[in-house]
């Protein structure tokens, strides 16, 4: 089983966001970068279907030289080889697109990626890559079961949840509980380092998108506190202040 | 400015986030919008009271499952046969599996998680939600299709139009679309839907377990209001994870937020930072969660909760 992992590099999700050039560029400054959290549960999955049923697993990301320790982490929890596309992603398509083409590169059964990256949160990449490829896409999927050439999904939907049954190939964004995160062993560590990990210019440089100009949300005012054993004044709050009820 | 709203119905009836997305539409120009599978024509033509003009329907009965393929190719086919320039929808589940790729497939720019109208004074420029709701985005479709997916509760309904016409529209779906067989599917019966909701009412591990969730569904029903929980108690099936509330669950953005024995972690902050008003009841004063809040209550959920309950009741009787 061949399985390509798309993964994000993303800030951790306790950073503080804040934006430098007059609110056009992410400050890193302080920031830990991490693997997307749903990327990690699609790469937890991928690696746990490489240990049933043998193969290998891809893990690919389109980023600046800065992401490589992110794709050296993906490495140390299981994947065998890297991609890096050497591209900033500012746009959703052209990072599509990028995937689309690494992905007729190989004969991959599976692409998975998360449902979401958590910084710009759009959710869109897995049906774009779909499309470009001619295959089924899904998103999100919680659980995701192989046998020979068909695979059984469970997808979430709103307010619930629905079972599927398809062929492979496909592409799937992933969420939990699909799989639980895997922290990379210390042989996992030392491997990593030696693994492959290859660098591939962009194939295309469309892009449909641009960004403006970032901003923040305006500050939230001081908490009002309420006695316990006056819950009336919550209530008249409520309706009288906020107007929510 | 010729817009295409993408309809999602729930039980027979549109949803209030397609109905945001279309008076969004109307906002910027004439709306036509498409509706899948079975729907009522009465209520359809009700899309007009929000700003839609004409709603397309694809009453085909495959069509009554949200299928990913075949919805792209409906939707995709309804743009180009309205000559319409945007595409609008809700954010949502189904929507963000399926706008990508009606994106690739008309060569559409894609802005989701807007929350605002677009500035068209210079370009297209929308603003979106990022960084889970900690930041926004400015950002300019330059490509002439566009497709805007409309964060949920952002946008203000308009309620004062007429009933819209409504027309059938066939589409000749190919077998191989329908490639993914649905073998079942599970939904809540009855309950406000979380995403849609425009009051949320969490419990986390303050409550204790499972089995003391009646004073948060109490509660809930008074307030007409979808019950959430945080990432412990559905990491523990204490509820289900289409209730989790967070940064890798459901994001939420009601008008009111009440927390109930969450200590509010950013991870669980991530979920529902975009919430107009929030209220958290911890018996922790130290609980980080009340920093984020309007309002807050320091005591034990089992005795504030039905207090409240009572004092709402009599309040909205």
């Amino acid at each position: 089983m061949n399985i390509l992992v798309c993964i994000t590099h993303v800030p951790d999700t306790t950073s503080r966001i804040a934006f430098t050039e007059n609110n056009t560029k992410f400050d890193k400054n302080g920031v830990q970068f991490i693997i997307g959290p749903y990327d990690d549960y699609a790469l937890a999955r991928a690696v746990e279907l490489k240990e049933a049923n043998g193969g290998k697993v891809t893990v690919l990301n389109v980023g600046e030289a800065e992401t490589e320790p992110t794709l050296r982490k993906a490495l140390a929890i299981g994947a065998d080889e890297a991609i890096r596309v050497n591209a900033f992603p500012s746009d959703s398509y052209f990072v599509a697109k990028q995937i689309a083409d690494v992905a007729k590169q190989g004969e991959y059964d599976l692409i998975l990626m998360g449902r979401e990256s958590i910084d710009f949160n759009g959710g869109m990449v897995h049906g774009m890559v779909g499309e470009m490829l001619g295959l089924p896409s899904f998103s999100p999927v919680m659980v995701l079961e192989v046998e020979g050439n068909t695979a059984k999904i469970t997808r979430e939907i709103e307010g619930g949840k629905e079972k599927l049954e398809v062929n492979l190939p496909f592409v799937a964004g992933c969420q939990e509980p699909i799989a639980e995160w895997k922290i990379p062993n210390m042989r996992g560590i030392m491997s990593a380092r030696t693994k492959p990990l290859n660098v591939v210019e962009p194939t295309d440089n469309t892009k449909l998108t641009e960004i403006a100009q970032y901003e923040l949300p305006a500050p939230k005012g001081a908490v009002k506190m309420i006695d316990a054993d006056n819950v009336e004044e919550l209530v008249n709050l409520l309706k009288n202040e906020a107007k929510v009820i | 400015m010729s817009v295409l709203v993408f309809i999602e119905t729930e039980d027979g009836k549109i949803k209030k986030s397609s109905r945001e997305a279309i008076s969004y539409g109307a906002a910027i120009g004439e709306v036509t919008a498409i509706a899948l599978g079975s729907v009522s024509n009465e209520e359809l033509a009700s899309a007009g009271v929000n700003g839609a003009t004409k709603v397309l329907h694809a009453a085909d009965e495959k069509l009554n499952a949200g299928l990913i393929q075949p919805y792209t190719e409906v939707i995709a086919k309804a743009f180009e046969s309205t000559g319409a320039e945007v595409l609008v929808t809700a954010k949502s589940s189904l929507a963000d599996a399926v706008v990508g790729r009606v994106s690739v497939k008309l060569g559409a720019a894609l802005a989701s998680n807007v929350s605002e109208l677009p500035k068209t004074d210079s370009g297209f420029v929308v603003k979106q939600s990022i960084y889970t709701g900690k930041a926004f985005v400015n950002t300019t479709l330059t490509t002439d299709k566009k497709i805007l997916a409309i964060k949920k509760n952002a946008i203000e309904l308009k309620t004062d139009g007429a009933a819209a016409s409504v027309e059938a529209f066939d589409v000749a779906l190919d077998d191989a679309l329908f490639g993914a067989k649905i073998t079942s599917s599970e939904k809540a019966e009855g309950d406000v839907l979380l995403p849609e909701a425009d009051i949320v009412v969490s419990g986390g591990r303050g409550l204790k377990g499972p089995e003391n969730w009646g004073i948060i569904e109490d509660l809930a029903k008074t307030l007409g209001a979808a019950t959430g929980c945080s990432k412990p108690v559905s990491d523990m099936d204490w509820r289900p994870h289409h209730e989790h509330v967070g940064q890798t669950g459901v994001k939420v953005s009601p008008s009111l937020y009440i927390a109930v024995g969450i200590s509010g972690a950013i991870q669980h902050l991530a979920g529902v930072n975009s919430s107009k008003y929030i209220v958290v009841i911890n018996k922790d004063e130290e609980a980080p969660f009340f920093k984020a809040a309007d309002y807050g209550i320091v005591g034990d959920a089992f005795e504030v909760l039905p207090k409240l309950n009572e004092a709402l009741k009599k309040a909205l009787a």
